[in-house]
């Protein structure tokens, strides 16, 4: 029984190592074909990035996004502004809700909602599309054809989302604000420009730096986990619904984690 | 240079394992400039596994396939690439990227490995298109296609950088008598007219006899006997024997049937 128990431990640790060393062996080569390949000295080797399909790519990932984004955060903003509200007024200090819901999301909850979002929109997006193209043997076309799947599907995705993440994340954090600035003049009758004195008074550019740092850690993280899950599909239609949730359930969580981690640096640094 | 004995690819002692279990085993042959080889065998016998190993997407386990004298099973990146880009292959499900046009289908492989202007990709694409008979086509999805009509515009996709071998797996199957035919002369003209050799993986009988110079009888991972088409159909082995005239009693027992169709 113990040898059992032992033995499962060792085959999840052993799978857990694989599934490390594949990922980071996945993002290695992304980084070569955006960093290196397209400026190596042999011209038959030099492979530009396609930059018209990264430009798709960002059209797809921010077209409906910012809707979405809009929804989560502006009510998270709306929440957070009524909750705040609650306990700062028992000290009378009603006013610096304006200023406790614009930190709160430029610093966390602006990148990591808007993350979790897209974690849920692009990154099954991207499983859905690779998955499926990996069980319709269309991978395996790419690979004889002597194109690298990663160079063909990977990048354009990386760099897109890379960049519209932050971006979104900015909106994301606005869009928080405006949502606390509703509260704050319609339900706590505090004046406009007041609120929104006191909103950007205690804001730094640190703030606004540590969220947006994070934002392009969990870029990373949706596309690597999304392309990771999609290239290691198998099995069908009923493969390809596995590796979309997987990927979404694996994003959510390393997001969270890797907010964790960050906020945990920033916070020792004192930044 | 003597056509008879000049041999484009070499397969000595292939063998390849999943998960512990032998796919493949001592698989021998060789496979002569400008033929049509055919390498035929009952499903899950390991056809498609040993096509693959030999278009250089998956590592044999042991074994060399040579080709312009490299071992394709041990070299890798920009070397193995430089190889892929003279082989073709035609999937038993086409294949296609379902998110681009046929003709961008078909000139993939031209944009991303040359540097011709769009106007002279555009020309060669639309040569390889009318080698398969899909003129007009330029601009249907995958999803707008029938199964004969995927096929071949894989085909046209497969020839697109004048490969010297063209891999075919299963190229008639789901495909109706008529089709079948027209894939298989299809086949036939391109091996001729663009000098290409063709490597070609079937169950389908009708077929083998149609298009092969030489056959390979694949059985349970082995290669049970290589010949031409008079020397297989002549053949004294009873499995041979059995798979040609589909008989059902013979050498190929029901549950060896039956746990192949199991894996
Ligand atoms: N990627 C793989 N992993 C594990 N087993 C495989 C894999 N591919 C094929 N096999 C097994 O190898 C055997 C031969 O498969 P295949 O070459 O596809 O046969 P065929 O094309 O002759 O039907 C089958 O039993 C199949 O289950
Ligand atoms: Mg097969």
């Amino acid at each position: 029984m113990i040898l059992k128990s032992a033995e499962k431990i060792g085959v999840i640790v052993l799978g857990g190592w694989q599934t490390l060393i594949d990922g980071v062996s996945l993002l290695m080569q992304t980084l070569y074909w955006i960093f290196i390949a397209p400026f190596r000295a042999n011209p038959e080797l030099r492979k530009p990035i396609d930059f018209k399909a990264v430009l798709g790519q960002m059209v797809f990932m921010g077209s409906d996004s910012v809707i979405i984004v809009f929804f989560v955060t502006f009510f998270t903003g709306i929440v957070l502004a009524m909750q705040s509200a609650h306990q700062l007024s028992k000290m009378g200090g009603t006013i610096y809700v304006a200023s406790l819901v614009t930190i709160s999301l430029c610093r966390e909850l602006g990148p990591v909602l808007t993350a979790l979002v897209i974690a849920g929109r692009i990154g099954a997006a991207i499983t859905a599309e690779i998955s499926s193209m990996k069980v319709n043997e269309q991978i395996e076309a790419l690979d004889t054809m002597a194109i690298s799947p990663v160079r063909y599907l990977v990048v354009p995705k990386f760099i897109a989302l890379f960049f519209m993440l932050p971006l979104l994340t900015v909106m994301g954090d606005l869009f928080g604000i405006i949502g606390g600035w509703v509260i704050g003049i319609f339900n706590l009758q505090i004046n406009s420009g007041l609120y929104l004195e006191i909103a950007f008074k205690f804001l730094t550019l640190k703030d606004v730096y540590s969220g947006l740092s994070k934002a392009f850690i969990f870029a990373v993280i949706i596309t690597m986990v999304g392309v990771y899950q999609g290239l290691k599909a198998q099995g069908g239609a009923v493969g390809v619904g596995q590796a979309t949730t997987r990927s979404v359930v694996i994003s959510f969580i390393l997001v969270i984690l890797a907010d964790c981690l960050v906020t945990g640096i920033y916070f020792c640094s004192g930044f | 240079m003597n056509m008879e004995h000049d041999s484009v690819l070499r397969i000595r002692q292939l063998s390849k394992v999943y998960n512990g279990r032998q796919v493949l085993s001592d698989v021998s042959f060789e496979i002569k400039r400008g033929e049509v080889f055919v390498i035929m065998g009952g499903s899950g016998c390991g056809k498609s596994t040993l096509l693959r190993i030999m278009a250089g997407s998956i590592a044999p386990s042991s074994g060399e396939i040579i080709f312009d004298g490299k071992n394709i099973g041990s070299i890798s990146g920009d070397d193995k690439d430089k190889i892929k880009k003279k082989f073709g292959m035609s999937f038993q499900s086409a294949a296609l990227l379902d998110s681009l046009t046929v003709e961008e289908n078909v000139s993939l492989p031209i944009k991303e490995h040359t540097r011709l202007d769009r106007e002279v990709i555009h020309i060669i694409t639309a040569m390889k298109l009318k080698l398969v008979g899909l003129q007009g086509f330029e601009n249907y999805m995958p999803s707008e296609l029938s199964g004969g009509m995927k096929k071949r515009a894989g085909l046209a996709r497969a020839i697109a950088l004048d490969p010297e071998i063209v891999f075919y797996d299963e190229p008639t199957a789901g495909l109706d008598p008529v089709v079948c035919a027209v894939v298989d002369q299809l086949i036939l003209d391109l091996t001729k007219k663009l000098k290409i050799t063709s490597v070609v993986v079937t169950h389908n009988m009708e077929s083998v006899f149609r298009i092969a110079d030489r056959i390979a009888m694949l059985y349970k991972g082995k290669v049970l006997q290589v010949g031409t088409v008079e020397e297989i159909r002549n053949s004294s082995n009873p499995i041979v024997q059995q798979f040609i005239k589909g008989d059902i009693e013979g050498p190929i027992q029901m549950d060896d049937k039956l746990s192949e169709a199991m894996c």
